[in-house]
């Protein structure tokens, strides 16, 4: 196998906040391949926009390394630096806070490609083709962010990604600002542009229904470790932690029968405060399958086969457990 | 069967734009209504139009609750409906609760606007019906600020203020929007009990099909200021019959099929509707033809069972 196109190894990301230390991110090992979409979802404060804003160098790791196709992404500067600034970018969530107002799209597109070292003309005469590859009209470089609508403005800010034809995509919550006849058409771009230029790719979503259509591969997060890892189809079919068995347990899917149907896994109180992690596993507090060992005992992340990876001292527990919640 | 709310041809305008545009629908005691859309459909406008609290709209129609006109009465009357036997909760509820004044103490404050009760039973009543919302360590909580809150326990306060005075009637806009999915959850939950036990009837406003299918008894479909279709739940999301609710109902991620292909779209956006003569949806219909220029009637197309829509008639 080829070496990932990016690698973190015991990534770490803290922060003072009041006096008190946040880890946002805790410990976490992550590889993605060329070609690779692996998805990321989570609840707020889990770690997921910092790992992905890391991931891309808009961050710096406290701890831990990000190598970017076998390089350390640390040690380096100057042209290097810049061209690795090109290969990695990142799809924000918000499309109205991520442009300019007072710029023209074109005007966005071009800036972006000259502190990428392009001359104008040059920048100039991309910006019809970016903006075709985004599903945009060449007539739209000519607007402000306000004259178009929000899946539009996501276009752009998409356009604005691959415009220096990167490698690696973080695309931090795309679709969440937008309405859902809107976000099926740019989850589908995004699909599409991932499959044409063979894209590594990080979809961050709290949305589990949104990541099963675009990525192969799922990580779970919860304050600030990834808990589970696997292919999507085993995780939708037989998760192995309680933490994903509650959440898609808890997706309201819209489809009436199953709705009434089914018994949800409800966990019990609110995401702890990533400022004072509970002892032994960070789930316990909420975990319906929480024993003795779960409070003393932080859970090694365990290989359990087929690319299914998960911190829970039960994980053998948990399919079980997931039947009677998902039906 | 007698309704609790009946509207009949609501139209609310600001100015020459018409954000709602002649929506009648009813509600009977004890019945979850889901009214469902994308952004600026009109849903939230219809709410606050019923709660008389938008400011420099025009309001024509009627919109008849428990043998009153709601759009008639003068403020007076209104602000005994509201929070009594209409009450309200919003999206955000961080920003719907006074930053500044303890959470108990704003429950206890609707309590005493409403009925005519000491101070201390008020309090009194706050804390049960904190316990009620499923609040932990309820008395502490009573003296909390909304920012000690978390969102999901701001929700919780919204809920236990809303119906502190026994409403007849619910008005729940996107609700559970800006919370994580597994509070979500247990929101979902508290509403779906609350609204069994008490017969309290809901008007929950959302664009989350899911969260639809889970709650309603029944859906209307907005689109563009206007209903496009309604049914029972189940009878919606089995058969729908309008091209926008079967479009919208296709467009949804699916957790469990349809990974590989693209996700069908509904091609255009709503900002070309309201320009559009007759049918709103025409410009991005696929079915649109020559009589889509005049504006289709919401007529039976099944039992209970209605929609807009020249084709399906």
């Amino acid at each position: 196998m080829s070496p990932p196109l990016v690698e973190a190894v015991g990534l770490a990301r803290h922060y003072r906040v009041e006096g008190r230390l946040l880890r946002a991110l805790d410990g976490v090992d992550v590889a993605i391949a060329r070609g690779e979409t692996l998805g990321l979802v989570g609840e707020s404060g889990s770690g997921k926009s910092t790992l992905g804003r890391t991931l891309v160098g808009l961050q710096a790791p406290s701890r831990g390394t990000v190598r970017f196709d076998g390089i350390d992404t640390q040690t380096i500067t100057g042209a290097s630096l810049r061209q690795l600034r090109r290969r990695r970018q990142l799809v924000f969530q918000d499309p109205s806070g991520a442009l300019n107002p007072r710029m023209t799209i074109g005007a966005t597109l071009t800036e972006h490609l000259r502190v990428q070292g392009w001359d104008r003309a040059a920048a100039r005469a991309h910006v019809p083709d970016v903006l075709r590859q985004a599903g945009l009209s060449s007539e739209y470089a000519a607007r402000y962010p306000h004259e178009i609508s929000g899946g539009q403005r996501q276009r752009a800010v998409i356009a604005r990604a691959i415009s220096t034809d990167p490698d690696f995509l973080v695309a931090d919550e795309p679709v969440s600002a937008l309405d859902v006849s809107t976000r099926a058409q740019i989850i589908n771009l995004l699909r599409a542009l991932q499959r044409v230029r063979g894209l590594g790719m990080l979809f961050i979503s709290h949305d589990l229904s949104v990541v099963a259509h675009a990525c192969r591969n799922v990580a779970v997060m919860y304050l600030g470790r990834i808990v589970e890892l696997a292919p999507r189809e085993a995780l939708f079919a037989a998760p192995m932690h309680p933490y994903t068995a509650a959440l898609l347990s808890a997706v309201p899917r819209a489809d009436p029968a199953r709705e009434r149907a089914r018994d949800r896994i409800i966990l019990p109180g609110e995401t702890p405060d990533p400022s004072a992690p509970p002892p032994g596993c960070r789930f316990h507090p909420r975990c319906p399958l929480a024993t003795d060992v779960c409070k003393r005992d932080d859970p090694p992340v365990r290989a359990l086969g087929r690319g299914h990876v998960s911190a829970c001292h039960h994980a053998e527990r948990v399919p079980q457990l997931a039947a009677g919640g998902s039906r | 069967m007698t309704q609790l709310l009946e509207v009949d041809d609501l139209v609310v305008s600001f100015g020459a734009l018409r954000a709602v545009d002649g929506i009648s629908f009813a509600v009977t005691p004890g019945e979850t209504l889901g009214l469902v859309g994308e952004s600026g459909c009109g849903k939230s406008t219809t709410a606050l139009a019923l709660m008389r609290l938008l400011q420099g709209a025009t309001l024509r129609g009627a919109a008849r609750f428990a043998g009153r006109d709601l759009l008639a009465l003068d403020e007076a009357a209104m602000r005994r409906v509201r929070g009594a036997e209409i009450a309200m909760i919003f999206q955000d509820p961080g920003t719907s609760l006074h930053p500044l004044i303890p959470v108990g103490e704003q429950v206890a404050e609707v309590l005493r606007a409403h009925l005519d009760i000491p101070a201390t039973e008020a309090r009194a009543r706050a804390l049960e019906l904190f316990r009620k919302v499923g609040i932990a360590a309820p008395e502490q909580r009573l003296r909390a600020y909304p920012h000690e809150l978390s969102g999901g326990m701001c929700q919780r306060v919204m809920i236990a203020a809303a119906i502190a005075c026994g409403p007849r009637l619910l008005l729940a806009d996107e609700p559970t929007t800006a919370l994580d999915v597994t509070v979500q959850a247990q929101i979902l939950d508290l509403l779906r009990s609350i609204a069994r036990d008490s017969g309290m009837a809901v008007i929950l406003i959302t664009h989350d099909l899911g969260v639809v299918a889970g709650l309603a008894d029944r859906v209307a479909v907005m689109y563009a200021g206007r209903i496009v279709e309604a049914a029972d739940t189940r009878t919606l999301f089995a058969n729908p019959a309008h091209p926008y609710t079967r479009g919208l109902l296709g467009a949804v991620p699916q957790l469990d099929r349809g990974w590989d292909e693209d996700l069908p779209t509904i091609a255009g956006s709503v900002e070309t509707a309201l320009a559009a003569k007759g049918c709103r949806f025409a410009p991005r219909c696929n079915f649109a033809y020559a009589a889509c220029a005049e504006r289709p009637p919401l007529e039976a197309v099944g039992e209970g069972h209605v929609a807009a829509c020249w084709k399906v008639r």
